[in-house]
C-alpha cells in the first residue's frame, strides 16, 4: 500500500519535471533561433532541417548590421532618451511622493485621489490633446515631448513610492527635526537613503519601459537621425534590400535586447519582487 | 482630459481651426463606420482568446513550479525571459518564425501538417498574434501567480491531508479560493492590457490581411496620425475608455461572487 503510494508520487514528480522541461524548451526555442539566425550565412537561413548551430558562426553579421543602418546613432538616441526620462522621473516622483507621505496640506487626500484616478485613464485619451499641444509649440521632431513630461512624474510610481515612504517610521523624521533638519533635508538625508530598494526597482521598470517604448517615438519623431532603437530596428522591414535579410534583422534584435537582458539578470531580485508587489509590466 | 472631450466633439486636422460638430463623430462611428466595428471585434477576439489562455497556462505552470521543484530559479528565469525582450525585437523574431519558410512551418511539417502562410491568411493572422503575445507576456502573470501560491499557508494543506482530502479537493477548496484575489488581479490587468494592444498589430501585419488584425488602438492611431482626424480619434479614445471602465466595473461587481478575501473589509 505505502509502496504503491511512493511509486505514484515518484511518477508524478517525474511527470512534473517532464512538463516543466518541455515547456521551458518551448519558451527558449525562439530565443535560440534568434541567436542562431543572427550568426548564419545567407544559405543557412532557409535550410531544412534548420541549422541550430551555424558553423562557422558568422560574427561578421553583427558588424555588417551595425553598418547597414546607423546603429551608433540609434544606440546613442536610445540612451539619451532613457537617461533623459529616468533622472527627472526619479527626482519628480520621489519628491511628490514625499509630499503625499509626510507633508501636511489642505485637501491633500483629495489631491491624492484625483492623481490616482488619472491612472485609470488610458494613454490614448490624453495622447491626442498632448500631441496637439506639443505640435502647436513646435515640439514635434524634437525629444522635448518625450522628456519634458518626465519632470511631472508618473502617478503610478508616485503611488508606489508613497506607499514605501509610509512604511518608514515617523520617529526618524521627528528626531531629525529636533536636530534642526528642514523638510527637504529629511527627504534627501533620511527618506531617500532608506528607500533604495524601491528606487532601484522603479529605475529598472522605467529603464525597461523607456528602452522598449515604441509608441511615443513613433508619434513624435519622424527623422531617421532621431530614431531610438525601437524605431530604427523596424526600418529593416521597409528597406527592400534588407527586408529578407533575417540574419541582419535578428542580429539587430539581439543588439537591442542585450542591455535590457543585462539589467534583468543583475536586477532580477528587485525585478521579480517589483513585479510581484506591483504587478507592473508596460 | 477635458480638452480630449472637447476635441471629440469637433472635426480637427490641426492645420485648419477646429470645427464644432457636436455628437457627429460618435454618430458616424456607431452608424457609418464598418471599420470601427471591425476593429472592436478584432480586439474582443484578441482579448477573449489571449486572456483565458494566459490565465490557465500561467496558473498551471505556477502550480507545477510550486511543487518544491529543484532548479526553481532557473525555470522562473526562463519563463520570464520573453517578457524582458523588447517588443520590437520579439515582433521581428516572430515575423521570422511565422515566415512561410520559417521555423513554425518546419515544426508542423515534422508533425505532417502542410505549411501555412501564417501572417497573410485572414483566418490565421490573428491567432498567430495571439500565440506570439502569449509567449511574450505569459511570464508576468506566472510570476504573480507563483507569489500568490507561495503565500498560501502550509497549515491549511496539512489539516486537509489529515482529513484525507484528495489532490483535486485540495486544489479546488484551498488553492483556488486562496489565490482568487491574484486571479482577479491578473484577469483585470490582462483585459486592460489586451484592449490597448498596438505594437504587435502595427509591426507584424499592419492590420492586414483585409483588416483581420486591425486592432482598436491601431485604427485609432491611423485616424489620428495618418488621416489627421483628431476629433474622430478622440471620440474613439473615449469609447475605449468607457469600454475598459465598463469591463473593469463588471469584473469588480462579479468579484464578490468568486474572490475570497481572508480579511473582510
Amino acid at each position: 500500500m505505502i509502496q504503491s503510494q511512493i511509486r505514484r508520487r515518484k511518477f508524478f514528480r517525474i511527470l512534473i519535471y517532464c512538463i516543466l522541461v518541455l515547456s521551458s524548451v518551448v519558451m527558449l526555442v525562439p530565443f535560440i533561433w534568434m541567436i542562431s539566425t543572427s550568426l548564419m550565412n545567407e544559405a543557412d537561413m532557409f535550410r531544412i532541417p534548420p541549422v541550430w548551430i551555424p558553423s562557422p558562426p558568422r560574427l561578421a553579421n553583427y558588424a555588417e548590421t551595425w553598418r547597414a543602418l546607423p546603429f551608433t546613432t540609434f544606440f546613442r538616441n536610445t540612451i539619451v532618451l532613457t537617461v533623459g526620462r529616468l533622472l527627472p522621473l526619479l527626482f519628480s516622483c520621489s519628491l511628490v511622493a514625499y509630499g503625499f507621505a509626510r507633508l501636511k496640506a489642505r485637501r491633500k487626500n483629495l489631491i491624492f485621489i484625483v492623481m490616482l484616478s488619472t491612472m485609470m485613464l488610458p494613454y490614448q485619451v490624453t495622447m491626442i490633446p498632448l500631441y496637439i499641444l506639443f505640435a502647436k509649440m513646435g515640439w514635434v521632431n524634437t525629444y522635448l515631448p518625450l522628456i519634458v513630461p518626465s519632470f511631472f512624474g508618473i502617478p503610478f510610481y508616485i503611488f508606489m513610492l508613497r506607499q514605501f515612504f509610509m512604511t518608514i517610521p515617523l520617529e526618524y523624521d521627528e528626531s531629525a527635526r529636533i536636530d534642526g533638519a528642514s523638510s527637504f533635508q529629511i527627504f534627501y538625508k533620511i527618506i531617500l537613503p532608506l528607500s533604495k530598494p524601491a528606487l532601484v526597482a522603479m529605475s529598472i521598470f522605467i529603464f525597461m519601459w523607456s528602452w522598449n517604448d515604441f509608441f511615443t517615438p513613433l508619434i513624435y519623431l519622424h527623422k531617421t537621425a532621431q530614431y531610438p532603437l525601437a524605431l530604427g530596428l523596424q526600418l529593416f522591414r521597409s528597406y527592400g534590400e534588407y527586408s529578407t535579410r533575417w540574419d541582419y534583422i535578428m542580429a539587430g534584435s539581439v543588439l537591442m535586447a542585450v542591455p535590457p537582458l543585462i539589467v534583468f539578470f543583475f536586477g532580477q531580485k528587485f525585478f521579480v519582487q517589483g513585479v510581484t508587489v506591483t504587478g507592473l509590466k508596460e | 482630459m477635458i480638452a480630449s472631450i472637447i476635441i471629440s466633439f469637433t472635426q480637427w486636422d490641426i492645420i485648419t481651426p477646429p470645427e464644432w460638430v457636436g455628437l457627429e463623430n460618435y454618430r458616424q462611428m456607431f452608424k457609418q463606420d464598418p471599420l470601427f466595428w471591425k476593429s472592436l471585434g478584432v480586439t474582443l477576439v484578441f482579448t477573449f482568446g489571449l486572456v483565458p489562455l494566459q490565465l490557465i497556462l500561467s496558473l498551471l505552470v505556477a502550480i507545477l513550479l510550486n511543487q518544491k521543484v529543484r532548479g526553481l530559479p532557473w525555470f522562473r528565469t526562463i519563463f520570464y525571459l520573453p517578457t524582458v525582450l523588447p517588443i520590437v525585437a520579439s515582433s521581428m523574431l516572430w515575423l521570422w518564425i511565422l515566415n512561410p519558410s520559417g521555423l513554425l512551418n518546419f515544426f508542423i511539417g515534422v508533425l505532417g501538417i502542410p505549411s501555412r502562410d501564417w501572417l497573410t491568411s485572414e483566418s490565421l493572422a490573428l491567432p498567430s498574434i495571439i500565440l506570439m503575445s502569449l509567449w511574450g507576456s505569459f511570464g508576468v502573470s506566472m510570476i504573480i501567480f507563483l507569489a500568490g501560491l507561495q503565500g498560501v499557508p502550509a497549515s491549511l494543506y496539512e489539516s486537509a491531508e489529515i482529513d484525507g482530502a484528495s489532490a483535486w479537493r485540495k486544489f479546488f477548496n484551498i488553492t483556488l479560493p486562496m489565490i482568487s484575489p491574484v486571479v482577479f488581479f491578473n484577469f483585470i490587468m490582462g483585459v486592460i492590457g489586451t484592449f490597448q494592444v498596438f505594437t504587435q498589430g502595427y509591426l507584424l501585419t499592419d492590420g492586414r490581411p483585409n483588416n483581420s488584425t486591425l486592432f482598436y488602438v491601431l485604427y485609432l492611431y491611423r485616424n489620428a496620425f495618418e488621416y489627421l482626424s483628431m476629433g474622430y480619434a478622440s471620440a474613439m479614445a473615449w469609447v475605449l475608455f468607457i469600454i475598459i471602465m465598463g469591463a473593469t466595473l463588471l469584473i469588480l461587481r462579479t468579484s464578490s461572487l468568486w474572490v475570497y478575501y481572508e480579511v473582510q473589509r
